[in-house]
């Protein structure tokens, strides 16, 4: 009896357990089956099958990389690298004759703000212009092989040229400005403890031909040594004016952290550029280390200050180019100030201070809305249903909030973490494309594979096209990406070949049997090709201390055969594309027998694909 | 025997009806299109060329397919010369030269033979294009054995000699190739049919 109890006892507890796993089971599954079901979707919108090809081009800035990086929208999957401002031995950037002269004395260089040309405020997909905020250059890409074609600069009066590039409507320029004031010209000396009397900032632009793309110094405004951060064009009724905000109003020097933080406005600037030019026209600007110089304490009715929240970092345009959006990084809201306003407190005179020449506008009458949209705003963006896409550094999060009306905030997104810029295709123009928006953060905290201490930045994927925004994907990118531009694929029409008959290059040779050697002296000029599976010659002597100028061109006429060219121990590696012809130049110093090979994977006998630089000793 | 040849005299002698004269006149404008469109095409596929390099054999000129991406007779003559084949070079076609002539040579004879409007004078156009048209056949058949044939004997790569196809498909490596006649062909043939039945139709009443 005793153990048959026992033993239904023990049955029963059986069953209990049986059940309550059972259910705990079902429990469990409930949730994650409705998870997978919005992975699922979330991969089947970013899938992009082999053999099908992304909607967008994604253009990041590569910040202190120098560079910028190509990804796919909404794959985001990475494309490509454009070397910019730092030497590439991927494509042979940086080791020919024309790279290095564009590079000059620099090695790198830091790109934050890449902007696509535009024709009537939208992109046209021609050139992409990106800043170098340590070196005061711009940079133009041209997008038709996706080639660095300048490097402008350093332009004088600018230093640490933070407030670049931003393009006007029809690309007629490219803004820059001073993000670290000095005493002008360059290399004048003052004491720190002068800063707010002799330190001065200039905000203005440099000039874009608009048929070749090729830039040249434009205009320069003198300002007070406040530091300039970030631009935005004017669109639409706005088009001919700029805008940029600035930090440090307070002209503080030392531990900026705090010294800089204690005024609760800081500035936006609004140019007349239109006017600027007028001016420069007019003769009114003096000569500073070689630029036209607007003073604005003698030349009247250019600019303007806006009192804008604490220290503001993004200035943004609608896309109507009514509102002007000012996010003040160290407050909770976002200020939207109306241009109609302005213009119109700009004709009352209705100023409540100067600062060195510049009228400050009244804060009341010029502003439109203050949108509580959260901890930390820093950038905005825009898409094509009214609504504008605010970053949120210190709150890791998007805030998405009506443009007009209530100016309500209706939907928020958290990221991870720590969002800088935000991106949405078009997001700057016009018309923007309301399908996605990039959220460019500065920290992933290990969501990915560990690598070690150097973390990748996260890039994250977001869909905006219902009413909730709805994650989709993380990528990751080495440092580090600021803002970024993205841009319909059909609007880019990129070369893959060189033609033949557009080479212009008079060292050129497209025929093996053109090949060869010739002595000028001390100086010896190669006329090489490359092509399948060999170059020619296929050996080079020379005697130590000769000058070597090797002129390659890859003759293939096909896409994808590229082919490298290195010279083992005389630190050479140039990469040549299908039609491209490259100059080597160097001084033959080491004595002895070095191989060139090919070093870009080119076909079955890529093995073979060598010769022999023989340097006679002296 | 005499009797037969006199059956052909009287047969040549035949004056050409109105409506042969006016078929011989459409014979020579079927036969323009020879000079703007291909004799030949052939398309070599592969793995790593899905759309296939393209090749277009004219009376009077090769062309290869031309993309922004590739230029495929320079791409066919790059590829071949791993396995020692001569290049594709126009000069080496000496049917470039003699084919538009004969082509317009036959026209005149055609134009001459509607304008006198004998029997005879259209019979001679019609042979002596048949021949041409096979003879121009051969010639090119013999160029592509020579091409697939005399290869190089110092070749990276080795193949055993080969003749790529006139009409058809064929596997050569990696490559499927097909070659088909192109429009001109197509005109050519039609101009052929064209004039028999042009000397039909004028031997009809001779034989009542």
């Amino acid at each position: 009896m005793m153990r048959n109890r026992t033993q239904w006892t023990w049955f029963g507890l059986g069953v209990l357990c049986a059940l309550a796993v059972s259910l705990a089971f079902v429990a469990c599954r409930q949730k994650p089956t409705e998870q997978r079901g919005a992975v699922a979707e979330a991969a089947i919108a970013t899938y992009v099958p082999p053999g099908d090809q992304d909607e967008y081009y994604l253009f990041y800035s590569g910040g202190h990389s120098g560079q910028v990086f190509v990804a796919g929208i909404p794959s985001m999957r990475h494309i490509a690298t454009i070397p910019v401002f730092s030497p590439y031995p991927s494509t042979g950037y940086g080791y020919d004759e024309e790279s290095k002269k564009m590079l000059g004395e620099f090695t790198w260089g830091d790109v934050h703000h890449p902007a696509l040309s535009k024709t009537n405020g939208d992109y046209d997909g021609r050139w992409l212009f990106v800043n170098d905020n340590a070196n005061a250059r711009i940079a133009r890409i041209d997008l038709r092989d996706f080639k660095t074609k300048q490097i402008f600069g350093p332009i004088p009066n600018v230093s640490g040229n933070h407030g670049c590039s931003f393009v006007t409507n029809n690309t007629e320029y490219v803004l820059i400005a001073t993000r670290f004031s000095v005493p002008l010209p360059l290399g004048t000396y003052a004491s720190i403890e002068d800063y707010a009397s002799k330190y001065r900032g200039v905000v203005g632009a440099v000039a874009v031909d608009p048929e070749t793309g090729q830039m040249s110094l434009g205009w320069e405004l003198l300002t007070p040594p406040f530091n300039w951060d970030l631009g935005s064009c004017g669109k639409g009724p706005s088009e001919d004016w700029a805008f940029w905000s600035c930090y440090n109003s307070e002209r503080a020097t030392g531990k900026l952290e705090v010294t800089a933080s204690q005024k609760d406005r800081d500035y936006v600037i609004a140019v007349n550029w239109k006017a600027a030019e007028q001016a420069v026209k007019e003769g009114k600007y003096k000569i500073i280390g070689g630029a036209k110089v607007i003073d604005p304490k003698e030349v009247k009715g250019l600019a303007y200050l806006i009192p804008a929240a604490k220290s503001p970092h993004g200035v943004d345009v609608s896309p109507d180019g009514n509102y002007i959006v000012a996010s003040g990084k160290l407050q909770e809201i976002t200020t939207v100030f109306s241009f109609e306003k302005i213009l119109k407190a700009i004709e009352n005179k209705d100023f409540t201070g100067e600062e060195d020449g510049i009228p400050v506008l009244n804060y009341d009458s010029v502003k439109e809305a203050e949108v509580n949209v959260g901890l930390g705003p820093l950038h905005t963006q825009f898409d094509d249903k009214g609504f504008a896409y605010t970053s949120l550094f210190v709150e890791s999060a998007i805030a998405k909030w009506r443009l007009g009306g209530d100016w309500a905030v209706v939907d928020k997104i958290p990221i991870t973490y720590n969002i800088g810029h935000l991106c949405i295709p078009g997001g700057d123009t016009m018309h923007p494309d309301g399908k996605y928006v990039i959220a460019l953060n500065k920290l992933s905290h290990g969501k990915h594979l560990s690598v070690g201490p150097s973390q990748p930045e996260c890039s994250q994927l977001i869909d905006i096209t219902g009413e909730k925004m709805k994650l989709l994907y993380d990528a990751f990118t080495e440092p580090e990406p600021h803002y970024a531009q993205a841009i319909r694929a059909d609007k880019l029409h990129p070369i893959e070949v060189y033609p033949k008959e557009e080479s212009k290059n008079p060292n050129a040779i497209w025929d093996v049997n053109q090949a060869g050697v010739t002595r000028r002296g001390n100086h010896v000029i190669v006329k090489m090709t490359a092509v399948r599976s060999s170059f020619a010659p296929t050996k080079i002597e020379v005697n130590q201390g000769d000058r070597v100028t090797i002129h390659l061109t890859n003759i293939e006429q096909t896409t994808d055969e590229l082919h490298g060219f290195a010279i083992c121990q005389y630190n050479i590696n140039v990469v040549v594309d299908p039609g491209e012809t490259k100059t080597i130049e160097f001084v033959a110093n080491k004595p002895g027998v070095f191989p060139y090979y090919c070093t870009n994977f080119c076909s079955a006998l890529h093995q073979e694909m060598q010769g022999y630089l023989l340097v006679k000793p002296r | 025997m005499e009797k037969w040849l006199d059956k052909a005299n009287i047969f040549f002698d035949l004056p050409l009806t109105l409506n042969s004269r006016i078929l011989i006149l459409v014979a020579v404008v079927v036969l323009l299109p020879a000079y703007y469109f291909p004799l030949w095409n052939m398309t070599f596929y592969s793995n790593q060329y899905p759309d296939g390099l393209k090749l277009h054999i004219y009376a009077y000129k090769l062309e290869g397919g031309k993309t922004p991406q590739r230029d495929d007779l320079r791409e066919i003559n790059e590829l071949n010369h791993y396995i020692g084949m001569r290049p594709l070079l126009e000069s080496d076609f000496s049917e470039f030269k003699w084919i538009p002539f004969g082509i317009g040579a036959l026209i005149l004879l055609a134009l001459r033979a509607m304008v006198i409007g004998k029997m005879s004078n259209l019979v001679d156009v019609f042979v002596l294009f048949s021949y041409f048209g096979l003879f121009s056949l051969w010639s090119f058949y013999y160029r592509l054995y020579t091409y697939g044939h005399n290869l190089a004997p110092d070749a990276a790569i080795k193949v055993k000699p080969f003749t790529p196809p006139l009409i058809g498909k064929e596997q050569i490596a990696n490559f499927t190739v097909y070659s088909w006649p192109g429009l001109a062909s197509y005109s050519l043939v039609l101009f052929a049919i064209l004039l028999f039945v042009a000397i039909v139709m004028s031997a009809r009443p001779a034989e009542e």
